[in-house]
């Protein structure tokens, strides 16, 4: 009984002293003062030395919480509790947000750096306007591949190079019902927006004849799975690409000539944000020619920021990989908000799929 | 007589169900019946008997059945040496340490070490044996499942070894029985609260594995879990999301009657 | 007799060698100028410094400890509870029933947890972060305890019981001089198990925190999108190493403290 208590006693000395610890690190950080600004943003997707110059020129405090999905985010920010000042979550989450009333209008009027962002980017399906968001990093959806492992010189011009009966288990997907049903509804030159369920009956049975060639559906991890060759082919999201490449510079990234998805990552300002004038300096400081090339450089993805890309020169801005040339933009589509019913058709064949 | 005592120790706990358990409950069954919509409806539970979830019901007992075998193959043996250790208790806690680092790095490490350039395949491919796909199959997910899970059965044959009493077993060679029958006969039945605890530590977690089936069986395995993970998220469907997960709960009930406290109870 | 005593060595050498493997990958590749967890290129401290300037990565790191520590010890203190009621009652329907309302947590995945909790949370106007992280972790670690202790009690001769009583023994005494001895190392397996699964969390604790409360799971998990950086190795491997650390001491500290018991005292 003794022993008990005793270990007890230790175990909660040791948490009072360590919460002290803590506080002391918050209060010496500013997180617990009243000038703060609460970012919520994916692990990793902005260069935290910029966090830093922004605390200094304005005397915010920021802090900075992470999520790894965008449901995820969503369903947080939907339940409310939280307070996020900033959030970047994708397009379709975003046009999600406006319906449910989720999100704060910007007013462009407090930033000024809106101009610097290529005006193709503005003013998109699920923001029209940008009257509630603005383009954070944005990117497309594509074949990475290992023309090393593959041992010959094919391109993938066409989503249906996937189908070619050499690759068995040698292909990796991302874990997503709208860009697996995506691609198929593509290759057979349908739009990855359609509702038509014989449409989509037609892809998720051409989809049932590509599991020879497919090794595995995964999450992030595809990242490192590529950049080690455990396979050959993956479709993947481009700024995965782009750190693969960044690891092994044999991989190749292409963009299928059928078309594909154009994705964002917007910044929000949600309908619960306490600092929303900090929140307006924040975005506009991210807008900043020098800030974001200094961000596209750290994070890899490709900018939306034309007067970034003119600092960061042709060897970014010309790389067609990431920077498709305008014929093909024009056959990106941006995920259209397809309704509730709609998107639990797709997950539920996407889940037959996946059980096969 | 003595009957007001314990009583008490039924009031914290009881609250601790009402607040964790119950409300939760009542709020999964609730979801249950709604749609995408927000309406009453029985079709979740209809959706639940199609072939799609049934075979994934079948698979995740499947799975977890096997997942559970093996890690109280691997881990009575295991228990049982450390008991005879000298340092037992050090040892014990040296198998635990490692379950305090995150899965998702050991994940990563066991892509790494079962990749195809990775280490164990270097390691058999000196030995001239060709490198195997060992990701995004079957007995990797096994494999690594195990290995998560073995801490957790450990714990309770290891306290049930322990505390067992030798001269029970010295008894027992004495009146001229086999090692092989004194564990089956004596040993067992005597640490058998211990297993029973660990299988169920073991088994019912392992029905909604999701995380493991994706990081290392690349999806290849579709648990309960993967599907009310995917609902829930995704789909935002909780409606169909709860109803799954009012199927676990029953699965584990059922589970609790079969292995649980029958004629005993003094 | 020498042969089996090699055999069983050999099996316990291998499992620890398993179990530690991915340990060892981690913490080599922390190492790794080349700043991945495949291709070792040059050897490097650079990850290491890079954690003494990240004030963010230590609070984050010094909170996780502080739930998981504070939520192992309260979950432990009520599972025992439970673990006492259920043994205390002799119905075996309602035993059993108690015993699957206790392990419904267990059996839910994670994201139903988070998510009604985040519900009860948000209903009951429980503000998001440290105190809903640390209610929800001792929420869904009272049930290991009580699978920890039950057994232990379980195994328990009534006779020592009884004896206690004839003696003369109260409650209290049964139960401080008898019980809870006996069941010791019951509690601290639960105890440790209510750690395991409290720094593992990552789903409920998402789900729950708010307000700038982050757990190293909730970052590393986030972290995946993007690639978890070899900080993160050198994170763990110096969490482990202290953990080790803890561990050893612990150990020479009670053998030092251990009574003397026959013959261990002639030495």
């Amino acid at each position: 009984m003794k022993k008990l208590v005793q270990a007890f006693v230790l175990v909660i000395a040791v948490c009072i002293l360590m919460m002290f610890w803590v506080n002391q690190l918050n209060s010496s950080k500013g997180y617990t003062g009243g000038n703060t600004l609460t970012v919520y943003n994916w692990g990793d997707y902005i260069d935290a030395d910029l966090i830093k110059q922004f605390e200094e020129e304005t005397g915010i405090s920021v802090i900075y919480e992470t999520f790894d999905s965008n449901e995820a985010a969503l369903t947080k920010i939907r339940q409310g509790g939280t307070s996020y000042d900033v959030a970047m979550p994708s397009e379709y989450t975003i046009e999600t947000m406006i319906e449910e009333g989720l999100v704060l209008p910007i007013d462009h009027s407090k930033i000024p750096n809106l101009k610097n962002i290529d005006p193709r980017f503005l003013d998109l399906s699920f923001d029209p306007g940008n009257k509630y968001s603005i383009p954070y990093f944005w990117g497309t959806v594509g074949i990475a591949y290992n023309p090393e492992l593959l041992g010959d010189d094919r391109t993938f011009e066409s989503w249906n190079d996937l189908w070619a009966e050499d690759l068995k288990n040698e292909i990796l997907m991302v874990d997503s019902a709208r860009e697996v049903l995506g691609f198929a509804l593509n290759s057979l030159n349908y739009s990855l927006n359609d509702t038509n369920k014989d449409h989509l009956q037609e892809a998720y049975a051409k989809l049932n004849k590509l599991h020879p060639n497919i090794k595995g559906i995964v999450g992030d991890e595809i990242k490192t799975l590529l950049a080690n060759g455990e396979a050959a082919v993956g479709i993947v999201w481009s700024g995965v690409a782009s750190e693969i490449i960044w690891e092994n510079e044999s991989v190749e990234y292409v963009v299928p000539k059928e078309g594909s998805n154009l994705w964002f990552d917007n910044m929000v300002i949600p309908s619960t944000a306490k600092n929303i004038e900090g929140a307006h300096k924040f975005i506009n400081f991210m807008l900043d020619a020098e800030v974001a090339a200094q961000n596209t450089d750290y994070v890899g993805y490709s900018t939306p920021n034309k007067a970034a890309l003119e600092i960061l020169g042709e060897e970014v801005s010309g790389d067609e990989r990431f920077y498709p040339s305008p014929e093909l933009t024009e056959k990106l589509e941006v995920y259209e908000n397809l309704g509730k019913e709609m998107i639990s058709y797709y997950n539920e064949l996407y889940l037959k799929f996946k059980m096969k | 007589m003595q009957n007001k005592s314990r009583n008490l120790y039924l009031i914290p706990y009881v609250l601790w169900i009402i607040l964790c358990v119950v409300a939760p409950i009542l709020l999964i069954v609730f979801y249950s019946f709604q749609d995408i919509h927000g309406n009453f409806t029985l079709n979740n539970y209809v959706n639940f008997f199609t072939p799609v979830y049934l075979k994934m019901t079948l698979g995740s007992f499947w799975y977890a059945f096997l997942i559970t075998a093996f890690t109280l193959l691997v881990s009575y043996p295991t228990a049982y040496l450390l008991t005879k250790t000298k340092y037992k208790q050090l040892w014990l806690l040296l198998i635990i340490v490692p379950s305090w680092i995150n899965l998702l790095l050991k994940a990563y490490a066991f892509l790494g070490l079962f990749g195809k350039y990775g280490f164990v395949n270097a390691m058999i491919e000196t030995f001239g044996i060709g490198p195997y796909q060992l990701l995004f199959t079957d007995f990797s997910f096994i494999f690594v499942s195990v290995y998560i899970f073995i801490p957790f059965m450990i714990l309770p044959i290891f306290n049930s070894l322990d505390k067992l009493n030798q001269s029970y077993v010295d008894a027992a060679r004495d009146l001229g029985a086999s090692p092989f029958k004194t564990f089956v006969k004596v040993i067992f039945p005597l640490t058998m609260d211990g297993v029973k605890s660990g299988v169920q530590v073991v088994f019912i977690p392992a029905l909604s594995l999701f995380m493991l089936t994706r990081l290392i069986a690349g999806n290849k395995v579709i648990t309960l879990g993967t599907a009310v993970e995917q609902q829930f998220l995704v789909t935002q469907d909780w409606g169909m999301g709860s109803t799954i997960a009012v199927f676990l709960v029953l699965i584990m009930v059922l589970f609790m009657i079969l292995t649980g406290n029958r004629k005993r109870g003094l | 007799m020498k042969k089996k005593f090699k055999l069983s060595n050999l099996y316990l050498i291998f499992v620890f060698v398993v179990l530690y493997a991915p340990i060892f990958y981690l913490m080599f590749y922390s190492f790794n100028e080349g700043g991945t967890m495949y291709d070792f290129t040059e050897f490097t401290w650079d990850w290491y410094v890079v954690l003494f300037e990240d004030t963010r990565l230590l609070i984050i790191v010094l909170n996780t400890f502080i739930i998981a520590l504070l939520s192992a010890a309260l979950s432990t203190v009520l599972g025992a509870i439970g673990a006492l009621a259920i043994w205390y009652v002799k119905k075996n329907y309602t035993k059993n029933l108690l015993l699957s309302l206790n392990n419904v947590l267990i059996v839910s995945p994670d994201v139903v947890i988070g998510a009604s909790l985040l519900i009860m949370f948000t209903f009951l106007g429980i503000k998001l972060g440290f105190t809903s992280v640390l209610l929800a972790h001792i929420a869904f670690s009272v049930p290991i305890v009580v699978l920890m202790v039950l057994p232990k009690l379980n195994e328990m001769s009534p006779s020592l019981v009884d004896a206690a009583r004839d003696l003369g023994a109260n409650n209290w005494n049964v139960l401080s001089k008898v019980i809870l001895p006996y069941i010791t190392p019951g509690i601290f397996a639960g105890f440790f198990m209510a750690l395991t699964y409290s720094l593992d969390d990552f789903a409920v604790t998402f789900f729950v925190t708010g307000n700038g409360f982050s757990t190293l799971s909730v970052e590393i998990y986030s972290l995946a999108r993007r690639g978890v950086q070899l900080n993160i190795n050198a994170l763990s491997t110096l969490l482990f190493l202290f953990t080790i650390l803890l561990v050893i001491i612990y150990y020479f500290i009670s053998k030092r403290n251990a009574r003397p018991t026959g013959l261990e005292a002639r030495k």
